[in-house]
């Protein structure tokens, strides 16, 4: 957590008062509450009133997609059907295949090029083909695993032109792109605090004020009786002080960020020539650097980085921790193998030359093992 | 040395790592996820495959203080595990699936793979001595003892393997991850085996290999005495399930002789039938001293020991028993010892019964 997100944390915490509460204490509370939902409002260019606090990420975006789709089915019961694109967090698809299981929703997942990104023409045609029979729309600002920046403005455009609430996970985006909720044109935007510094298990969904959406939650009816719960006033106001932190440097960390990671690029291309670096290459998030090792496995690399003190990760693991093949690169027309190849770096606020330094010492002699190692896939 | 501990999720695997770790070495923990789908291996405390038992085992190793991950090895298992027990079962033999996975999986996948990405060994929970002799021996618990399902391991592979915990009764091991904080001092024993959830082998075997009716036949006149399902349904010694209509002459209970897959036959005979005194086995690991040789040999998990001569002769190793035995498999090991010494491992082709070996 940054240093101001947490002195933000620590002063409210230290107040006693149910922000649901009428007595002074409460209305203290309550105060804190309503200056933060205010000060994230003006940073992300939304309305307070638009400002629904959850638990998070994973909470917001099922309440998008499955408040949404309840919503609106509710208005017309052939509004039955999702629309997302191939490569969303788990958070939007596995809510999507939930809906498609239990709810008798029909799926449409929007195809991604080569670079990770989806073609607004492929919504245009299932706007076209559906029109108000989709129920929500969803697709992720920037990508999580290969930090490709999605086309949202215009996809939100077309949606909003068939009159189809349009949702977007923007959880990888605040902070790193320019964010504003009003201009970018979507009925629904999920934030998180732990990606901008703040607190986990605080986020927000903003909700425009005219899309009607079920909740999910149901009790006081807190936050504009769609989310229900007492709110967690100190997480609510570290959240705000990160939101505004990270939107005021986003510029100079992107510039920055962006400058170590391009750095970064070049220099493992250069000592790995067959590296393969995954997202589209100019269009993605600053502190993002995703490749392929061909013929390396990517748990392997892990282990033997992580030994080296160099922290990477594999893309999405699966329950088990057993290393799946990312859908997300199987979406942008990697094989199983490719996919397994695979690893992030991610950089942040306390990257420097040195860690990349760091990197491109271990990183050779890491290749050049796992590769070795993959023999023992060889059947005797 | 930097070593590789192969963790399931239980209290062996997890002293055996925290044991090395103390010891000074640099471990790294691995869980094996063998099964492609975990839900259908069995669940529960019983399990060294599950979900739980992979967060067991992370947990273990958050609380030693090292590296933890999961290795897929599902595909290696299935392949050279599970496969092979379906196919030896088709074949009238009967396999142990646990040396199986010692030899094939955790000393040779793992073990290859650990070895190239830089490590000297690997560390396992198996109740086995392995001494700075370089003899493999007899867990001083002998009720846990598992030298038997790791003779198999060549000279090479036990040269780069780790055993902590043979100087330890199974009690002792308990106490002493109860005192390091392990959560999984009192996990219950996984007893069965892994990959056949509900434990139910014979249910197993019929949905893999489906039904294929023969007859049962008297070993001594060749009578037909009723039929079976499937061959694989029945092992050497077996007395139970043969749902005989035709009782003996003398009245007396018959048992599972021999099991011919080529006839799809299982003959059946008087328990004294049962009764062997040379055993003929091949894919022979040997250690020992040059044969013939006066040792004991062990032919099943478990089993009693026999007195023995022994003769190694290329890659047959034969066995005369001082005294015969009983029910002998093919497909089990023979694994012959001198004392707690491992001497050497085969996996028995032939039992000639008594009668046949005095004539």
């Amino acid at each position: 957590m940054l240093d101001e997100a947490l002195a933000a944390y620590v002063a409210a915490a230290r107040e006693a008062g149910n922000a649901s509460s009428l007595h002074a204490a409460g209305r203290h509370a309550r105060r804190t509450v309503e200056e933060s939902r205010e000060r994230i409002a003006a940073a992300v260019g939304a309305r307070p009133s638009e400002v629904i606090f959850t638990s998070g990420g994973t909470e917001s975006d099922n309440l998008a997609v499955k408040g949404i789709f309840w919503a609106r089915r509710a208005s017309s019961l052939n509004r039955s059907r999702v629309v997302a694109s191939a490569v969303e967090h788990h958070a939007v698809m596995d809510t999507a295949e939930w809906l498609g299981a239990h709810e008798g929703a029909q799926l449409s997942w929007l195809p991604v090029d080569a670079n990770g990104r989806v073609d607004p023409a492929s919504l245009g045609e299932l706007l076209e083909a559906y029109g108000e029979e989709i129920a929500v729309v969803s697709v992720q600002s920037a990508n999580n695993e290969v930090g490709t920046i999605q086309p949202v403005a215009e996809l939100a455009r077309l949606a909003a032109q068939a009159g189809v609430p349009f949702h977007t996970d923007a959880v990888q985006a605040l902070g790193q792109i320019p964010v504003d909720f009003t201009a970018g044109g979507a009925a629904a935007m999920t934030i998180t605090g732990h990606k901008v510094g703040g607190p986990v298990g605080v986020g927000a969904l903003l909700l425009g004020r005219d899309v009607a959406c079920t909740p999910l939650l149901h009790g006081g009816g807190q936050e504009r009786d769609v989310r229900s719960g007492t709110l967690d006033t100190a997480g609510v106001a570290a959240f705000a002080t990160a939101v505004e932190i990270a939107v005021k440097g986003q510029a100079a960390y992107a510039e920055r960020v962006g400058s170590l990671r391009d750095d970064l690029v070049r220099r493992v291309v250069a000592a790995v020539p067959d590296a393969i670096l995954n997202g589209d290459p100019a269009d993605r998030l600053a502190g993002n650097a995703h490749f392929s090792f061909p013929g390396c496995e990517g748990d392997a690399l892990l282990l033997l980085l992580d030994a080296q003190g160099v922290c990477c990760s594999t893309g999405s693991a699966c329950s088990a921790g057993v290393a799946q093949p990312s859908h997300v690169l199987l979406a942008m027309g990697a094989d199983e193998d490719r996919a397994r190849s695979s690893l992030r770096f991610t950089l942040g606020h306390t990257s420097t030359m040195t860690d990349i330094d760091e990197l491109l010492a271990a990183l050779p002699g890491a290749v050049e093992r796992a590769r070795r190692a993959t023999a023992w896939k060889t059947p005797r | 040395m930097r070593v590789l501990a192969a963790m399931s999720g239980g209290v062996d695997s997890a002293v055996a790592a925290a044991r090395a770790h103390a010891a000074g070495h640099d471990v790294t923990g691995v869980h094996l996820a063998l099964a492609r789908n975990p839900q259908t291996y069995r669940t529960g405390a019983r399990g060294c495959c599950t979900l739980e038992d992979s967060r067991d085992a992370r947990r273990a190793a958050d609380v030693i203080g090292i590296p933890f991950y999961v290795w897929d090895m599902a595909e290696q298992f299935h392949a050279n595990v599970v496969d092979d027990f379906v196919a030896e079962y088709a074949a009238g033999r009967t396999p142990n699936p646990c040396l199986r996975c010692n030899e094939k999986i955790k000393f040779e996948a793992v073990l290859d793979r650990a070895v190239a990405l830089g490590f000297d060994a690997v560390v396992t929970g198996h109740h086995a001595r392995l001494g700075a002799d370089g003899w493999l021996r007899r867990s001083v618990d002998q009720g846990k003892d598992q030298s038997y399902v790791l003779a198999v391991l060549t000279r090479a592979q036990l040269d780069r393997a780790v055993f902590p915990l043979g100087d330890s009764t199974k009690a002792q091991v308990r106490e002493e991850a109860a005192a390091r904080g392990l959560a999984v001092a009192d996990k219950p024993d996984s007893h069965d085996i892994c990959f056949i959830a509900d434990g139910d082998t014979q249910g197993f075997l019929q949905r893999q290999l489906g039904s294929a009716p023969g007859d049962i036949v008297d070993g001594r006149t060749g009578e037909r005495l009723g039929s079976h399902d499937g061959a694989y349904g029945f092992t050497v010694g077996q007395r139970k399930g043969l749902d005989l209509r035709v009782p003996a002459a003398d009245g007396r209970p018959r048992y599972v002789l021999s099991i011919t897959p080529v006839t799809n036959t299982v003959t059946v005979g008087p328990r004294e039938d049962l009764e062997v005194s040379v055993i003929e086995a091949g894919k022979v690991i040997w250690h020992g001293s040059s044969t013939p040789l006066e040792c004991e040999v062990q032919l099943r998990a478990h089993g009693e020991v026999y007195p023995a001569t022994v003769t190694v002769e290329g890659d047959t190793l034969t066995a005369r028993l001082a005294s015969p035995a009983r029910g002998v498999a093919a497909g089990q090991a023979i694994v012959a010892y001198q004392g707690d010494a491992v001497l050497g491992s085969a996996t028995i082709n032939a039992a000639v019964p008594l009668a046949a070996a005095r004539a």
